[in-house]
């Protein structure tokens, strides 16, 4: 799947700044399936541990994809010591096997890595990410 | 009341794969009960053994979040949708 460079880095901006909580957030994709929006959103565990997005925020996402005719298409958050792929508890709590699930790590915060996955009923499958550098995503207002 | 019922992707093996539900109630909880009595099994979804809205759980009632209306005694208006959002979280 192809992601934006600047949506990728918007994923990892927001890692960043959270650190050294887990950071989170929603992908937005269009009816063709392009990646079009990375909503930064707020962890209301604030740990550095686990994430669950904070519920206002969430619905919000929802509505501002949806009047662009986009659809929620995944999730986003960081793992802040551990490699960008999914813990058991993520694998416990997908609930969307139709969403990319994609993992920020910070255990190199001077080279995040920024790997997908697709979880289904239990089992782990990686999507590659290929960033398109330059990519300018138009939201329409 | 006629009310919107918008299905997560999670919960909809329990009515049929749909993705929109309408129902009847003047109430959240009248309306989550019409979704109980129409798709049996739904209502332990959605809420405790108890009747209280489970913790992982998110209902917006036309854009307001139920909790900081009032809960599921918020009163319904005919043509409302209801959103249920199931906590995204993760590790």
């Amino acid at each position: 799947m192809e992601v934006p460079a600047e949506m990728r880095r918007a994923m990892v901006a927001h890692a960043l700044f959270c650190y050294p909580e887990e950071a989170c957030g929603l992908l937005a994709a269009d009816d063709r399936g392009r990646l079009r929006m990375a909503y930064c959103l707020t962890n209301a565990d604030h740990s550095a541990r686990t994430y669950t997005l904070e519920p206002e925020e969430h619905f919000r996402a929802l509505r501002h994809a949806e009047a662009r005719g986009w659809h929620l298409a995944g999730v986003f958050h960081s793992h802040t010591h551990t490699p960008a792929y999914p813990s058991p508890t993520d694998v416990a709590r997908a609930l969307e096997p139709g969403w990319l699930y994609v993992l920020v790590s910070l255990q190199d915060r001077a080279a995040p890595a920024v790997r997908g996955f697709w979880i289904r009923e239990g089992e782990i499958e990686e999507e590659p990410l290929a960033v398109r550098p330059g990519e300018t995503v138009e939201v329409p207002q | 009341m006629s009310v919107e019922v918008r299905i997560p992707t999670v919960l909809r093996p329990k009515v049929g794969g749909q993705a929109v539900v309408t129902v009847q109630g003047a109430t959240v909880r009248e309306v989550l009960a019409a979704m109980e009595a129409a798709h049996p099994g739904f209502g332990p979804a959605v809420l405790e053994a108890s009747g209280e809205l489970k913790r992982f759980v998110n209902l917006f009632l036309d854009d307001e979040d139920v909790r900081y209306r009032q809960g599921l005694e918020t009163p319904v208006a005919d043509g409302s949708t209801l959103v249920i959002l199931p906590a995204v979280a993760g590790g």
